[in-house]
Order: C-alpha cells, then sequence, then structure tokens
C-alpha cells in the first residue's frame, strides 16, 4: 500500500513508520506543524511540534530511509483544537484536545488530504489495535495497558478507522524503546510526551488567564450562599478541591469539592464529597466507531478519562446521542469530558458528556 | 558540479599547504589561488584585486551591506538603506539587522506585477533623501521568477550613492560585467555556476575599505580573514571558464515547457513572463493546488521542484516576492518554481509535461 506516517519526531511514530516499510508498504514521512509560532526546544516531557521535533522527525525518516516532508497544518490545529479548547472551558466544560486533534487534523485533515493525493491510509504511533472484521475494521485496545491509546481514537469513525494503520498496539513501549535502538533511530530514549502540545508549561489554568483574561466571581454553597471568590470559572475542574482559598469553614469541618461550573453567572458551586457521586451520564454527538448499536440496552464498559478505569456499565445509543448507567458511583465528571464505550476490548462509541446525575 | 570542476578540485585538495605561508608548498597553493583569481576577474568584468573570496553568497550579501553601512556612516550619519522588495533574505536580513541594532532605516523599491523595481519609484526616494543614503542593494534578476532587473539604469539614477547588486543568480547565465555596470560591489555564488559549495566571491571595487565582519588573519584585504579554500577557489574558477552552459539552449527547454504546461494545465499562469528573465527559471502558478502537495507528488515522479521559502522548522511560507508582485495569497501558494540547467534535456521536460495533468488533478483534489 502506499502510506503516509505521521511522524512527530517522537520514538512511536519513528518505529511505527519503520515496521511499515519493513511490512513492504511505500512509505512517506510526514510532520505536521501545528504551532504558527514553535519553539526552538522542547523542555522535559512537555510540548512537541517544535523546531527541534520537526528535526528528530527528518533524521528518523533519513535513517528509515524514506522522503519527509512538512505540512503547515497550523491554521487548521488553532481553529479546530485550540480554539475549541478555550470555548470550550469558556462555556464550563473541561475538552480533552487530544481527542479533538484526532478527530479534525490526524485522521480528518491529513487522511483526507492522503487518499486525495492517492495514498491508501495514515500511520501513526498510537497504542491501538485494529481487527478485520465483516463490516470492515474495527478499533481495539493496545496490549499495553499503560500505553493503550484507544480512548484518545475514540472520536474516528468506520471510514477514519478503515484509513488507520496503528503498527505498534501489539507490543509493550519498553520494547518499542528496544526495538528503535536496534533500528538506529537517535529518538530511542527521547522522553515520552505528556500533557497538552500547545500548553508547554503544563500550567492549563494560567494559560487560560493569559488568552481569555479572568473575572472575578462568587463561590457559593448549593443554596447560593457565597463563601468566596474566583479568579476566572473556567479555570476550575468539577471535583476539584485544592485552591479554592475559601475561608468559611462548613458545619462539620468536612472538605467542599466544585460541583459545577456555571458559565454565564460566572458561578463556581461547591459542595459535599458525596454530591459528586456520578451514576448516569449522557454524551452528544456521538460516534459509532464499528458496527451499528442495537437499539435497546448493552452490558459493556465505560472510561471517562484518557488513563482512566474501564467502569462497568449498562449503555444505549439513540439518534447521536449515547447514555451510560455505572454500576459503582464514579466522583468528579465534567461535562464536555469524552465517554468511550468499551466491549471487552473493542471500541464501540464516542460522544462528548452534556449532563450528568 | 561541472566535471573539470570536480577534477580541478580533486587535485587541488591533494596539495599540501597553506596559501598564506612562505615556504615553497604555501607559495605553489597561493599561486593557484592567484591564477584562479585572475581567471574569475576576466569572466566577472573587474580587476583581480576587487575579488574577496569568501565562505557563501551569503556571507558576500552580509559584508558589502553592513560593510557598506558602516563606511557610509563613519564620518556622516548616513541612516537610508534601499533594496528592492524582492531581495533574497541575504540581503534582507542583514539590513533588517541593522535596523533593529544600529538605528538604520531600511526602504525597499516596489516592483511591477511583471516583477521588474519601478525606477521611477527608485528617484522618488533618491530626490526625498538624497545624502542620507548609505548604500542602495538591486539583486541582478530574482531567484524565484528569474526576472531580470535594470542594474545600468539603478547605478545612473544613483550618482555617487554605493550600489551593490547580488548577482548570485545570473552570474555565468546572462552577460554580467562588474565593471560596464559601474557597481560598487556585487555578491556571487559557487555553486549556482557549476562549482563547489562553500565558496562566495564578493567584489568590491579598488581602493575601497570596508569594516570587517571576519577578524583574524586579514588574508582578504583585511576585509575577509581565515585562511582561503584554495581547492573550491580553484574548482570554481574551473567552472566558470570551462562552463558548458548554453543561454540558448536553455531557454528553448523552458520555452517547451511552458508552452507544455500550457496545455496541460490551461489556467497555469506563469509569473514575469512579459519580463526579461534568465533563461533557466520558471515560476509557475496552478490555481487550486498548494505547492507543497504539488511538490510533494511531483518528488514521488522523481521530478524535483521548489516552493521558495521554508522557516527553520520547514514549514512552507508565503513567498515576499510573489507578494511584492501582488498576487494574492492563495496564488502565491499555488505557486512552484522549476529551474533548467546545463545538465537539463528535453526528455526531462516531457516528462515533467506528461506527469503534470495527473499531479495536478490529484493536489487539487487534495486541498
Amino acid at each position: 500500500m502506499k502510506l503516509i506516517a505521521a511522524m512527530s519526531g517522537g520514538v512511536d511514530s519513528a518505529v511505527a513508520a519503520a515496521r511499515a516499510v519493513e511490512e513492504g508498504h511505500d512509505v512517506i514521512g510526514v510532520h505536521l506543524a501545528l504551532s504558527s509560532n514553535p519553539q526552538k526546544y522542547r523542555s522535559g516531557a512537555r510540548g512537541c511540534c517544535t523546531i527541534e521535533d520537526s528535526h528528530d522527525a527528518r533524521r528518523a525518516a533519513d535513517v528509515i530511509g524514506i522522503p519527509f516532508y512538512i505540512w503547515d497544518m497550523a491554521e487548521e490545529f488553532h481553529e479546530n483544537v485550540v480554539e475549541n479548547f478555550m470555548s470550550e472551558y469558556k462555556a464550563g466544560r473541561t475538552p480533552n484536545p487530544c481527542l479533538r486533534c484526532n478527530e479534525k487534523i490526524k485522521f480528518a485533515a491529513v487522511l483526507d488530504r492522503a487518499k486525495n493525493m492517492g495514498f491508501d491510509g495514515v500511520i501513526t504511533g498510537h497504542y491501538a489495535r485494529t481487527r478485520e472484521s465483516a463490516g470492515g475494521k474495527t478499533l481495539h485496545r493496545a496490549i499495553d495497558p499503560l500505553k493503550d491509546q484507544s480512548y484518545v481514537l475514540a472520536v474516528l469513525n468506520r471510514e477514519q478507522i478503515n484509513g488507520a494503520i496503528f503498527p505498534l498496539g501489539d507490543t509493550e513501549k519498553v520494547d518499542i524503546r528496544i526495538e528503535a535502538e536496534r533500528r538506529g533511530l537517535a529518538v530511542a530514549q527521547k522522553p515520552d510526551s505528556h500533557d497538552i502540545c500547545f500548553v508547554p508549561s503544563g500550567d492549563n489554568a494560567g494559560w487560560l488567564r493569559d488568552r481569555m483574561g479572568s473575572e472575578d466571581g462568587p463561590i457559593v454553597d448549593q443554596d447560593g450562599n457565597q463563601l468566596g471568590t474566583h479568579k476566572g470559572a473556567y479555570t476550575y475542574t468539577i471535583g476539584q478541591r485544592k485552591g479554592l482559598g475559601l475561608t468559611v469553614p462548613t458545619a462539620d469541618g468536612s472538605p467542599r469539592f466544585v460541583l459545577k461550573i456555571e458559565p454565564v453567572s460566572n458561578t463556581v458551586v461547591v459542595g459535599p464529597r458525596e454530591d459528586l457521586a456520578v451514576t448516569s451520564m449522557k454524551g452528544e454527538r456521538a460516534i459509532v466507531c464499528g458496527p451499528e448499536i442495537a437499539p435497546g440496552s448493552h452490558r459493556g464498559f465505560v472510561q471517562v478519562r484518557a488513563h482512566g478505569a474501564a467502569l462497568p456499565a449498562t449503555y444505549s445509543y439513540d439518534n447521536g446521542f449515547l447514555s451510560a448507567q455505572l454500576d459503582e458511583p464514579l466522583l468528579g465528571l465534567a461535562t464536555g469530558q469524552a465517554m468511550v464505550v468499551y466491549d471487552d476490548d473493542r471500541v464501540v462509541a464516542s460522544a462528548t458528556i452534556c449532563e450528568t446525575a | 558540479m561541472n566535471p573539470a570542476a570536480i577534477a580541478a578540485m580533486s587535485n587541488a585538495l591533494a596539495i599540501i599547504g597553506n596559501p598564506s605561508s612562505l615556504h615553497a608548498d604555501g607559495r605553489a597553493v597561493r599561486k593557484y589561488v592567484e591564477d584562479a583569481r585572475d581567471i574569475l576577474a576576466k569572466h566577472i568584468g573587474c580587476a583581480p584585486s576587487e575579488i574577496i573570496f569568501t565562505g557563501s553568497g551569503t556571507e558576500a550579501n552580509n559584508i558589502a551591506i553592513k560593510g557598506i553601512y558602516w563606511q557610509r556612516n563613519a564620518e556622516k550619519a548616513r541612516p537610508v538603506i534601499i533594496t528592492s522588495s524582492i531581495e533574497h533574505q541575504a540581503v534582507l536580513e542583514p539590513a533588517h539587522w541593522l535596523a533593529d541594532h544600529e538605528g538604520a532605516q531600511h526602504i525597499t523599491i516596489p516592483v511591477t506585477e511583471d516583477g521588474v523595481i519601478s525606477l521611477d519609484a527608485l528617484q522618488l526616494l533618491i530626490d526625498e533623501h538624497g545624502d542620507s543614503i548609505a548604500l542602495i542593494s538591486v539583486m541582478h534578476s530574482n531567484n524565484e521568477t528569474g526576472v531580470l532587473q535594470p542594474i545600468a539604469d539603478v547605478v545612473e539614477i544613483a550618482g555617487d550613492i554605493p550600489v551593490h547588486s547580488d548577482a548570485i543568480q545570473s552570474w555565468g547565465k546572462v552577460p554580467f560585467s562588474f565593471k560596464d555596470l559601474g557597481l560598487f560591489a556585487a555578491s556571487l555564488s559557487g555553486h549556482k555556476v557549476g562549482g563547489p559549495i562553500g565558496v562566495g566571491v564578493l567584489v568590491l571595487r579598488r581602493g575601497i575599505d570596508i569594516p570587517a565582519l571576519i577578524h583574524g588573519g586579514g588574508q582578504e584585504r583585511e576585509i575577509r580573514s581565515g585562511t582561503v579554500n584554495a581547492p573550491s577557489i580553484v574548482a570554481l574558477a574551473t567552472a566558470i571558464s570551462q562552463s558548458n552552459y548554453s543561454s540558448h539552449d536553455v531557454a528553448a527547454l523552458r520555452h517547451s515547457f511552458e508552452r507544455g504546461i500550457s496545455h496541460v494545465v490551461p489556467d497555469a499562469q506563469i509569473n514575469g513572463a512579459d519580463a526579461d528573465r534568465l533563461p533557466g527559471i520558471s515560476s509557475v502558478t496552478i490555481p487550486g493546488a498548494l505547492n507543497e502537495t504539488l511538490l510533494l507528488l511531483l518528488d514521488g515522479e522523481k521530478i524535483s521542484c521548489s516552493t521558495g521559502a521554508a522557516c527553520t522548522a520547514g514549514v512552507h511560507r508565503p513567498s515576499h516576492v510573489l507578494e511584492a508582485m501582488g498576487l494574492d495569497d492563495d496564488s502565491v501558494m499555488s505557486t512552484l518554481r522549476f529551474s533548467f540547467g546545463a545538465t537539463s534535456t528535453q526528455r526531462d521536460v516531457d516528462a515533467v509535461t506528461a506527469s503534470l495533468a495527473d499531479v495536478v488533478a490529484r493536489a487539487r483534489s487534495a486541498r
């Protein structure tokens, strides 16, 4: 097949590209420039898309022996990922920009362009597996549970999964580094990237404050009594306990947690831990990743964070909405997070949480 | 690289000796360097002593812009630097640097939609700024469009103001004479004429001393220090004196290429087509297709072309040259440069036009 390997400059995408070449595919490497004003160097494990990363990607392509190009996706990335990140926080929700990037950039803009140019698909270094089935490919967890990235890929629709190739899903990360050494790839010991690539400091609240300003507002209890003042509602997260700066103690001295963020009135609502408990959730903009979901209820698992647990649940799908009832309550779930439904290790569907109870 | 130049360079590499040394080996190498200087002087139309060897054309441009600026400001403040708006970064960046660090005022001369500088605009700038102008720098031809600039007219309008010309793109392709043009300084480069990478020439009028950028042994007229790169200089002189470049043949190939393009991509535009151009450059706008996509697909067909500038991260940047010519943003990002040289053949041209229809169709659908 003629394939495009998306190469970030990290070890995973380099090994993924090398494996595809070894399997006999006709591969070209593409590095996505996602920032119009890239930093020169990586700082530790944070960030990507620096000039150093693009050099690392180019060197990896040289060693593998494939052509290499850089595609400027900075504008698309800013519009679809960075602006969405800000507007979601502004609306009181907690978005995951990595999912958004996979949905709108890596497996939409890039895959579309690749297909129109005459390529058959896109290779990435994500840890996930696909399997052939009668109705096309299905998406599954990687064998390394610590690295499994099926959650952030659950925004891919069937067509996108069909065009995606994940050569690393059957290998543990530690072995990928050994393989990179063996292949002579200089990025073998490069640290993994964490956090959000466009917030290299790791300080999401500070980053949002710098760009969106901060308007003080009330922190209230569930009865509406003001307990303190916050510095911009969108810098708080559901379930947050620290950094509230409350001076009025509770009657029994128990701690308070952020229960709700109301962006219109710029209010943060706090309350006791037990009120954080969520047993049911509903998600909008549902994407079905494999076969159609039959009407009615099904048993499966729900995951709500990139490295969260798979929670036993009963789920159903109805006209673009995904609903789930958890067997056990979960503490601190925010709207805007993605809910991903699994059938054993297969990704069934994902949706953006819009209601919790 | 020209095969005769490769042979000359290999021979020169085998000769031990620093041309600045006084012993017999050193003198032998010095002789080769000075022979080369004489040959080059003849081909440039200057005196041998007007040649200063550098490590690149970029270095020659830097020495010229900064050095002349400093020299001209030594006794009287002359803050104005005038360049064309379509100069190479190796001229624009030194001018920007002087503006940022030394209070220079950088003014650019606009170009027509064919990419030729406006002499009327230059005349107005000279009338306005007069003796506060440190220097004028206008390239002999543009590297992206190949459009030739009216250097003799610039020199005439400039009068006593020093004129520098970046002639890197033109040298060896069209007639160029430092003396006949009446230039104050010019920059040339080795690898554009079939010579090696890593050698450039600054031609600077006799008797002019400008401050150095690189200090040390003072090897080249106290203006450029550093052991001179004898093998590359010998190779450069061989390349220019034994050039097999035929302007006529290359122009015929380009004509055939542009006619071929107009058949397979009827809405393609040739930029600067109505101006006098270098024989071997064609700047083509293909509406509806991104140049980076076209480049990738053509590369896959073993056809090399270029998109102009890229930033340090390798991202394609809109060309300031095409913008100055008035192309809109989409056209700028849809423009490719094709170059033809002494080794290009009609078969190469046929191969490009044969693959273009399919490549353009794929690139257009991939927008």
